[in-house]
């Protein structure tokens, strides 16, 4: 859990080792005008008059009040003012400096995904990813931007994945989880089909506004249910790509869970071979056990880590899922952060710190030098 | 395979709704003239397609009708080959699906008066779970007060997809009723359908919807930790069933850890979650989902409980084969437990004689 500091880790000697990849940062804007240099005066005016409303009924903020204002950590405001995360210069001071971050893997969240209107939503994430040029990647060459994607129109997402094909600057497409049809729907297709064409991963982020309640029996009340619901789209999310047979058609196609927790993925995996044996009829179309596709072609973001009494139980999920399949994250700003000091609770050959920490990452995301 | 202690209590078999024509004697005048004059075919849920291989182990199967539909096929299948010495009847139909809170009411009353009549009266090895109308919880409650006179049923029965999540406080009149009558709170596999059977919306598979039943248990763990329903219960007991067993030490390190970030959200929630589940909630054993003996040793290690799972063989559904419905590799001392102390502790009328 975060740790309020105003400055250096205590044990940053330690986690400066080994250097650190951070698979989810989050940079935020300055002010809503930041975008507007990359955004038609129609889709300005627009927001101005109608504003940018996803599937849920509040005009501005979360479905559930956050814990503090604006998720974060509370020591991760600028000192300049502005929101946590819009500040570069900060940023490289109070975490890619201090957690000896080699590679961090830009997620930008309020950036037009999922908003109803769908031409709003494409200019939006447009947008975003040129703001991500302009203002992060071109600034600071520890940063990759993610293609921000429009993903309820699969075909504006195929295209926006494509404009980027070359941009050694952009690393992953990114989706969040919460959907409004299950992410292996045909309906999502061509985004794979994209982002295996220009060798990216897709990501997949908590949150979402697909509209759908975040439990399948209805809206539950609390932000701490929303909170640990993430894990259960998650698993909805990767069973419907298994089931519908995504992996099976794109086998070069590498997909990242991220800000979910990785612990449920054994017994997601484990229960989708033994129900597959005996449904197999119903989908012919898979040649594979489920858990290979999950072996081979997932990967999993490590905040917020799961923290059991014993930490040998954390070792033995560790080992079930292999240590290649883990992308070390901190989720900064937000208050939920995983120091890279204090992560991995547990032993480790340095050789699997190392593919935890940064190794994996590397050979993940393409392009940075695995 | 390990071997079942004699006398096992089974926590988990389905015994089937014939037709709704096995229900007419026991629908009121009004409902047998809606069920006629109507049209009203079978309430059978896609939870459990008739035809799929999950469904009823294919030999288990009879050769026309419906699986598990008669005494005589439960007896010969069910309970004889595993030395039962008690099974709870959790009748899946679906009651939970109707739109119409009085046509729901009059079905489960149906339901239940047919549990009693053909089933517990003929055959004393069997138990039954409440069929509840869950659309309405006063009805519910009503439902509950008139069928617990009789000891032998020994639980409410909840689908774990309903409108709403089970946490929220319009449910509790129903745990209320469970504790003061002693029953225990059975939350079975299944949904109403009046949300996605996912929260990302309907899936195009039946694989998929069986597979995420153990998403939903754990929504609905989240909901009933965090709205406080064992704060102001702690004497229930709730059984998950059909719901698999792996997930829940992920799960619980999960909300664990929120629940320490978070808990001024839920201040009423004063002990952590593992702890509530270790005091408060059971686990049926099929479909047991750990791939092999070692790994099963090792969730079980992670439960840091021996008391939570419960026998249960899932008839007629296909989850093992043969009468291997005790995975391999368990020593025999928590075996036992599971078969006969586990049950015993959690179902306080398994311990009452009845009449």
């Amino acid at each position: 859990m975060n740790e309020i500091r105003s400055q250096a880790s205590p044990d940053v000697a330690a986690s400066s080792k080994v250097g650190v990849g951070d698979g989810d940062i989050h940079p935020a804007r300055k002010g809503p005008k930041d975008f507007h240099p990359w955004l038609a005066r129609r889709w300005q005016d627009h927001i101005e008059q109608y504003g940018s409303p996803g599937r849920q009924g509040w005009q501005a903020g979360p479905a559930y009040p956050k814990s503090q204002p604006n998720a974060s950590r509370r020591d991760a405001y600028p000192p300049e003012g502005g929101r946590p995360g819009s500040s570069l210069e900060f940023m490289q001071a109070q975490h890619l400096d201090t957690n000896n971050i080699e590679l961090g893997v830009l997620n930008p969240l309020g950036s037009g995904q999922g908003v109803m209107n769908a031409e709003l939503s494409a200019a939006l994430c447009h947008a975003t990813n040129e703001w991500q040029l302009a203002e992060w990647t071109s600034k600071d060459n520890r940063l990759r931007a993610s293609v921000v994607v429009p993903y309820e129109d699969p075909v504006a997402s195929a295209a926006e994945i494509r404009r980027y094909a070359d941009n050694p600057a952009f690393v992953q497409v990114l989706l969040l989880s919460r959907t409004a049809e299950p992410l292996g729907s045909r309906k999502y297709w061509p985004i794979y089909e994209a982002a295996a064409e220009v060798g990216m991963p897709v990501g997949v982020h908590a949150f979402g506004y697909g509209g759908n309640p975040v439990t399948p029996a209805g809206w539950p009340s609390y932000y701490i249910e929303e909170m640990t619901g993430h894990s259960q789209c998650q698993q909805a999310g990767l069973t419907s790509l298994v089931v519908e047979g995504v992996f099976e058609r794109w086998p070069s196609l590498k997909m990242v869970m991220i800000e979910a927790g990785f612990a449920w993925a054994p017994s997601l995996a484990w229960r989708l071979d033994k129900h597959w044996k005996t449904l197999r009829s119903e989908t012919p179309h898979l040649k594979r056990l489920p858990s290979e596709y999950l072996r081979q072609q997932v990967w999993w973001t490590t905040q917020p880590m799961e923290e059991p009494d014993n930490r040998d139980n954390l070792l033995d999920t560790i080992e079930w899922m292999g240590w290649d399949r883990f992308i070390f994250a901190t989720d900064y700003p937000h208050w939920d952060f995983d120091d890279p000091a204090h992560a991995l609770p547990v032993k480790a050959s340095e050789a699997q710190r190392r593919a935890f920490f940064i190794g994996n990452a590397r050979r993940v995301y393409r392009g940075c030098g695995g | 395979m390990s071997l079942l202690p004699k006398g096992a209590i089974d926590c988990d078999i389905h015994p089937s709704v014939p037709s709704v024509q096995a229900l007419m004697p026991y629908l009121e005048d009004h409902w047998r003239e809606q069920v006629i004059i109507r049209g009203i075919d079978e309430l059978n849920s896609i939870s459990y397609p008739l035809g799929s291989p999950l469904t009823c182990r294919a030999d288990w199967r009879p050769a026309s009708g419906r699986a598990a539909s008669s005494v005589e096929m439960v007896r010969a299948q069910a309970l004889d080959p595993f030395g039962t010495s008690v099974a709870i009847a959790n009748c899946l139909y679906g009651v939970q699906l109707l739109f119409s809170e009085d046509m729901a009411a009059a079905f489960a009353r149906a339901v239940n008066d047919w549990l009693v009549k053909e089933w517990l009266d003929k055959e004393p090895r069997l138990r039954g779970s409440i069929v509840v109308p869950t659309q309405n919880v006063e009805m519910a409650v009503d439902e509950i007060n008139r069928c617990a006179a009789d000891k032998r049923f020994v639980q409410i029965l909840l689908l774990v997809m309903g409108d709403t999540p089970l946490g929220r406080r319009h449910h509790w009149p129903i745990y209320a009723a469970a504790e003061k009558h002693g029953l225990a709170v059975g939350i079975h596999a299944g949904s109403a359908y009046h949300n996605p059977p996912t929260p990302v919306g309907w899936p195009s598979y039946y694989t998929e919807d069986y597979v995420g039943q153990a998403q939903a248990f754990q929504t609905q763990l989240t909901s009933m930790i965090c709205e406080g329903v064992f704060t102001k219960f702690p004497d229930l007991k709730v059984v998950l069933l059909e719901s698999g067993f792996t997930w829940l030490p992920a799960h619980l390190w999960r909300l664990t850890k929120y629940w320490r970030g978070l808990r001024m959200e839920i201040p009423w929630v004063d002990r952590a979650p593992a702890d509530i589940v270790r005091s408060n909630v059971r686990l049926s054993l099929q479909p047991a989902d750990a791939p092999d003996a070692a790994t099963l040793m090792k969730i079980i290690d992670h439960l840091q409980s021996d008391e939570l799972l419960l026998f249960s063989t899932d008839y007629p559904h296909a989850q093992f084969d043969g009468t291997a419905a005790i995975p391999a590799g368990l020593p025999d001392s928590l075996v036992r437990k599971i078969a006969i102390d586990n049950p015993r502790a959690t179902y306080a009328r398994l311990m009452e004689k009845v009449a």
